[in-house]
């Protein structure tokens, strides 16, 4: 029992990683632009939002108080997202470049920054960059009391997170009501589904594909900033972020473009990821265990395109430019 | 697109064709763009961009043994981009070339590690090319089929094949071919698996270049290769004109995956001597880069990989001399990238701005 509740606290914390990451890429696949920049934006995010939080402890001192570094955290890796994901929108909507070649190039570009604003930091940093303690408690800390977390069983599983993994939940029931139920949210739709329909219902499809995108941007970037201070302790560790914003867009289909899949479909993909290090199977070896999530996101996109059903499709117009003077 | 009752202040027109060498022009001038915007990260760490260009030729180019050191860097690179030329003028975007990079170096390595006491050098050395290239062929040719028959997304499938690969490697490293127990490394290969040396660089430089020879008569001078060419500018034409355009993904596939397995031949015999999970080394991502620069072209993709492969020696230096962080050969790499990928919008588009003056970008 208390490896199961020791996995599921883990499948979470790596969960919400991915989370942030897919519900990005999910609201930027709407509008028809399959960013696959998401690597290198989720580097961006871990890099700046580390820079964010330590460079406001250094300015702050003992003074620094850990809500606010989250806060800083988390605008400084949204801001990253934003701007890496502006260049791929430019490029991509205003000078219609292919977006499967873009989007492999903002993560080239985006790991580099990444590694390079990590790299910088701890060379001129004299070698060591980190939090104080008090202020990696705070970024791994749950938001809920101890008399909460501390009720049996449920507590761990359901209160012991830290408060990126509620507001990530959060976040995915704002975009189900927002794509669901408001207009704009609809607009969105429709411009992924049908550009050319939506452009002659009069929807702007230039602002909508902009916004959804760098937005997009902005939450995957999130992402990598969680990662980097929970599971890697607050230091820069590109070799755990490696692979992460891949999985994320390999999710994104998992959950047919759902936010609300995006929940369970982030914590599941999350415990197959730190399964090997907390459940050992006799006779399979640990490296051949490390790449079970991978053989099952294969095994998803096998299903999902043999199954072909009517509801579970991409946004129809998802990878290809919209033109208006080319019909 | 603003309000329909005022002209808007730009507008697009498709262009008619434009000179070649108009467009070359505008091609070397995006990529000197992209060099200037690549000082940017330099002047932000407080060096001098001119001196940190400096370093990155004198510490790729300066002496013949750099030279060698550079070209090494560059073999794969050019070999892995004419891999993967052929998919992507398919519009296949295969993204896997790493996992069959690793692939195709994990079947040479294990002639080479369990074959060298039964067959002389060159035989084996044979084996291994062959064998590679098969390895790295069947690989690719898993997300192939998987597209021809469903219509499976070929980006994502061919990205996580990379992981299973490299997980694969990781377990023989540290499991059945591990050398000295507990040292997570596989034993280095004989002297009769290595690649011999042509003029100081493993002879592997030979190798791709006639690839790129091939490469370029395949998709200029062969059926075949105009078979590819129309698939990518459309698959409803290529069905109408009677293509079986399933086996041809999966036949191109099959070529593109072998020239990636025979890159991981090149690597672990010729350079490395022995195999471990990181042998591709992102060769496959920064092959794209390549592939993509030249414009799918063969005889560009030589000096492209030379270009990224002086950027990524160079880099090296760059960081040991004036503590720039090397990743800046990736930061340039991607910028490079950006504005090759703008500057088709200027090839393909005029720009009409309000009033008749009309602007020939």
């Amino acid at each position: 029992m208390t490896t199961l509740i020791a996995l599921i606290v883990a499948a979470v914390t790596f969960g919400t990683v991915l989370m942030y990451g897919t519900l990005g890429e999910i609201l930027t696949e709407k509008s028809g632009n399959l960013n696959l920049g998401v690597e290198g934006i989720m580097y961006m995010g871990g890099a700046f939002g580390l820079a964010g939080a330590f460079y406001y402890e250094k300015a702050a001192g003992a003074a620094a108080s850990g809500p606010v570094a989250i806060v800083i955290a988390i605008l400084a890796a949204f801001a990253a997202g934003m701007a890496a994901s502006a260049i791929y929108s430019f490029i991509v909507i205003t000078l219609r470049a292919n977006q499967n070649v873009t989007g492999l190039a903002l993560s080239i570009f985006g790991t580099g920054i990444g590694q390079f604003v990590g790299e910088y930091m701890r060379v001129s940093e004299n070698g060591y960059v980190a939090l104080s303690n008090d202020l990696k408690d705070a970024f791994s800390a749950t938001i809920f009391p101890d008399f909460i977390v501390g009720i049996p069983v449920i507590g761990r599983v359901l209160f012991s997170h830290t408060v990126f993994f509620y507001l990530a939940i959060l976040l995915a029931v704002v975009m189900y009501v927002f794509l669901k139920k408001t207009r704009y949210g609809l607009y969105l739709t429709a411009v992924g589904e049908s550009p050319a329909t939506s452009d002659a219902a009069g929807i702007n499809i230039t602002a909508y594909k902009y916004i959804a995108t760098t937005v997009g941007g902005g939450i995957s970037a999130i992402g990598g900033m969680v990662y980097i201070m929970t599971t890697a302790g607050c230091v820069w560790n590109h070799e755990g972020l490696s692979g992460v914003g891949w999985l994320a867009v390999a999710l994104v289909i998992f959950c047919i473009w759902r936010p609300l899949n995006a929940i369970w479909g982030s914590v599941l993909f999350g415990a197959m990821m730190i399964m090997y290090l907390r459940v050992s199977i006799p006779f399979i070896p640990t490296e051949i265990y490390k790449i079970l999530p991978y053989i099952v996101t294969v095994i998803v996109l096998i299903l999902t395109s043999m199954k072909n059903s009517r509801d579970k499709q991409p946004p129809a117009s998802l990878g290809v430019n919209y033109f208006r003077e080319e019909r | 697109m603003g309000t329909e009752t005022k002209t808007p202040f730009v507008r697009l027109a498709k262009r008619a064709e434009m000179a070649p060498r108009k467009i070359w022009l505008i091609r070397i001038s995006s990529i000197i763009i992209a060099l200037i915007l690549g000082c940017i990260p330099i002047i932000l760490t407080g060096n001098n961009p001119v001196s940190a260009y400096g370093v990155i030729i004198q510490g790729s180019l300066s002496r013949p043994i750099y030279v060698r050191q550079t070209i090494k860097i560059a073999v794969p690179l050019l070999g892995c981009a004419l891999a993967i030329a052929p998919c992507f003028k398919m519009r296949f975007w295969n993204i896997g070339a790493e996992g069959q990079i690793t692939m195709g170096a994990m079947v040479a390595t294990y002639f080479a590690l369990f074959w060298v006491d039964k067959v002389p050098h060159v035989p084996l050395l044979i084996i291994m090319f062959l064998t590679a290239a098969i390895a790295g062929g069947l690989w690719a040719l898993i997300p192939a089929f998987f597209k021809a028959k469903w219509n499976t997304n070929e980006t994502l499938f061919t990205l996580m094949m990379n992981y299973i690969a490299i997980g694969i490697v990781a377990w023989l490293q540290g499991g059945p071919w591990e050398g000295r127990k507990g040292s997570q490394l596989i034993p280095m290969f004989d002297k009769a698996a290595r690649l011999p040396t042509v003029l100081g660089v493993h002879c592997g430089w030979i190798i791709v270049l006639v690839l790129v020879l091939l490469m370029y008569i395949y998709m200029n001078k062969t059926k075949q290769g105009y078979e590819i060419a129309v698939i990518g500018d459309s698959v409803n034409t290529a069905r109408y004109a009677g293509m079986n355009v399933g086996w041809i993904i999966m036949r191109t596939m099959f070529i593109s995956g072998a020239i990636s397995g025979i890159v991981g031949f090149i690597i672990v015999s010729g350079a490395n001597f022995t195999l471990y999970k990181g042998v591709a080394n992102g060769v496959g991502f920064t092959s794209i880069t390549v592939a993509w620069l030249s414009q799918l072209n063969s005889f560009a993709m030589i000096a492209i990989s030379m270009m990224l492969g002086i950027l990524e020696k160079g880099a090296n230096t760059l960081q040991t001399k004036m503590q720039v962080p090397a990743s800046i050969a990736d930061i340039i790499t991607g910028i490079l990238l950006f504005c090759m990928l703008s500057s088709e919008f200027f090839i393909n588009y005029r720009l009409i701005f309000r009033g008749r003056k009309e602007v020939k970008a």
